[in-house]
């Protein structure tokens, strides 16, 4: 048991009166679980996130990790946006080592791991390039070495992929596969593209929307060990075409 | 929808396509490293042409605009006698003390006005109001209040400049990304961190242009702040050649203005560079 949502419930005021993003939303991701939320735009994917984050408070109910109630933001829970959360000023590795310079651990130890994370992620060869020398996918993986790095009992990611071109898209996936199989972080991750969460997902969350909600939890039945040929196996794309009917069924505007 | 009315509707008219406009003339285009070259000597030997030009033509008296000779031997008079030097280090003194105080208060408090809500509600009405407020027109309070003495001069400096920079300040502060403040506290940063590792690397660039542009202001204050009763300064001297109708030595200390203003802009840009090198 570690990761906890019971009855959450988030609501905006607005000038319209009050928005409903989310209601009543209960789950459990267990140690070392790699689960997908998937919904259209307006399905509180964000707000999920943000919440387990403890970037914001829910107006109902509560997130636990490991039975304790999420305070504010943390370490443990490691976030990674969609696009451009690099510190721009910052080397690749002076990006990956920020969470640890916070931390009273010896320099030695800090670039340890700081390499070891550069070497997962396939980024010692840019080190030393800041952000700007960099492409999308590149920036990314940075992004994602540097919540790593700190060691989160659970890995949160908000449609990390959602900028990048196809075949950019499609090597991070494996690479994401790779990190979680290495380090057997527990990893959350919100998309809004169904392939992707069936390809990179032990578990597939559908989110309905208005307010968002749980609508289905499937398991999903394929290999472990997964490449890029899994996308076109049957068993795939039955999942897929189940997950993608689900989502236009509870995609309401 | 009716597809009938669309049928009805005539063709669009199509405009004649121009021809592609020569590279000096195009929007945003580059032009060749020689025409670059070309126009930057122009824009500086145009005017002192011209200035050339009017002087030994006779057209102009040369007690109106003395000839660029007789500007430089006036000018290499007063720097042998030191006068120069102690009029331009008064005025500098005055900057550095003024403007040095004026970038000592409003930074902080621009971060806090950028960065903090209530710091925003609290700061920004009141500089937003007083900064239109034009500096030279306190100068008679300021002697009032200080004497007559360095005080005023320092002070309307610091007026002159202190709301600008903190609302720029300010300014910059708000350009880091919301994204990136969450981001370090889910990093475990605390709120202080937040300030001193992303917030301040962040805003740096923005603020020193901010300091840039406002040390151009307090440059044109010192000026005005020493026509009122001061023994040395640029200003002092350019008043003091006009009782005498020294148009010579008038010219010469506009140069030294000139020049000491641009030395202040390309310190304060190669500063900027340095340390925006990682700015996209």
């Amino acid at each position: 048991m570690m990761l906890e949502l019971v009855g959450v419930g988030k609501t905006f005021r607005r000038r319209g009166g009050p928005v409903h993003a989310l209601d009543g939303v209960d789950l459990r991701v267990d140690k070392g679980a790699f689960v997908c939320v998937v919904g259209a735009s307006g399905s509180g994917k964000s707000t999920l996130l943000a919440l387990i984050a403890g970037l914001a408070r829910p107006s109902t109910g509560e997130v636990r990790l490991d039975g304790r109630p999420v305070a504010g933001p943390g370490p443990e829970r490691g976030l990674v946006f969609q696009a451009d959360t690099v510190y721009p000023w910052r080397t690749v590795e002076r990006n990956v080592s920020f969470g640890l310079e916070l931390l009273p651990i010896p320099p030695s130890d800090l670039a340890c791991r700081v390499t070891w994370y550069l070497d997962e992620t396939g980024l010692t060869g840019l080190r030393h390039a800041l952000p700007r020398q960099l492409s999308g996918g590149q920036r990314q993986r940075v992004a994602i070495a540097r919540a790593l790095a700190c060691e989160p009992e659970v890995l949160l990611l908000d449609e990390p992929f959602g900028a990048l071109d196809v075949q950019t898209k499609e090597d991070m996936q494996l690479l994401l596969r790779r990190i979680w199989r290495d380090t057997g972080t527990t990893v959350l991750m919100v998309t809004h593209d169904v392939e992707e969460a069936v390809f990179l997902g032990e578990r597939v969350v559908v989110l309905a929307s208005h307010p968002g909600r749980i609508a289905a939890d499937l398991q999903v039945d394929l290999p472990s060990d997964r490449d890029l040929h899994a996308k076109r196996d049957p068993a795939f794309l039955a999942l897929r075409a189940r997950v993608e009917d689900l989502v236009r069924q509870y995609h309401r505007t | 929808m009716s597809t009938v009315d669309r049928m009805r509707w005539p063709p669009l008219p199509r405009r004649q396509p121009r021809p592609r406009a020569p590279a000096l003339l195009a929007i945003r285009a580059p032009i060749s490293r020689r025409a670059t070259t070309v126009l930057v000597m122009l824009s500086v030997v145009a005017p002192v042409a011209v200035w050339v030009a009017l002087g030994s033509s006779g057209a102009v008296d040369p007690r109106f605009l003395p000839s660029p000779g007789a500007v430089a031997s006036a000018g290499w008079e007063m720097a042998r006698s030191g006068q120069l030097a102690a009029d331009a280090w008064a005025s500098v003194r005055r900057v550095l003390v003024g403007f040095g105080l004026a970038v000592a208060v409003s930074v902080p408090l621009g971060i806090v006005m950028g960065s903090f809500q209530a710091g925003r509600a609290a700061l920004e009405p009141v500089s937003g109001l007083l900064r239109y407020l034009p500096a030279a027109a306190f100068t008679p309070l300021l002697l009032i209040w200080l004497g007559i003495d360095e005080p005023p001069k320092v002070a309307l400096i610091f007026i002159g400049t202190v709301f600008f920079n903190m609302l720029m300040t300010a300014d910059a502060v708000r350009q880091v990304p919301g994204a990136l403040i969450d981001v370090s506290y889910t990093l475990g940063a605390r709120r202080n961190e937040v300030l001193r590792k992303v917030i301040v690397p962040h805003a740096l660039p923005g603020m020193i242009d901010a300091v840039r542009v406002n040390a151009a202001a307090a440059w044109n204050l010192v000026v005005v702040a020493e026509l009122v009763n001061s023994e040395q300064g640029l200003g002092k001297r350019i008043l003091l050649s006009q009782r005498f109708t020294q148009t010579d030595r008038i010219f010469a200390t506009l140069v030294v203005i000139a020049a000491i203003g641009v030395a202040t802009d390309v310190l304060l840009r190669l500063l900027r560079d340095r340390t925006g090198r990682w700015v996209p």
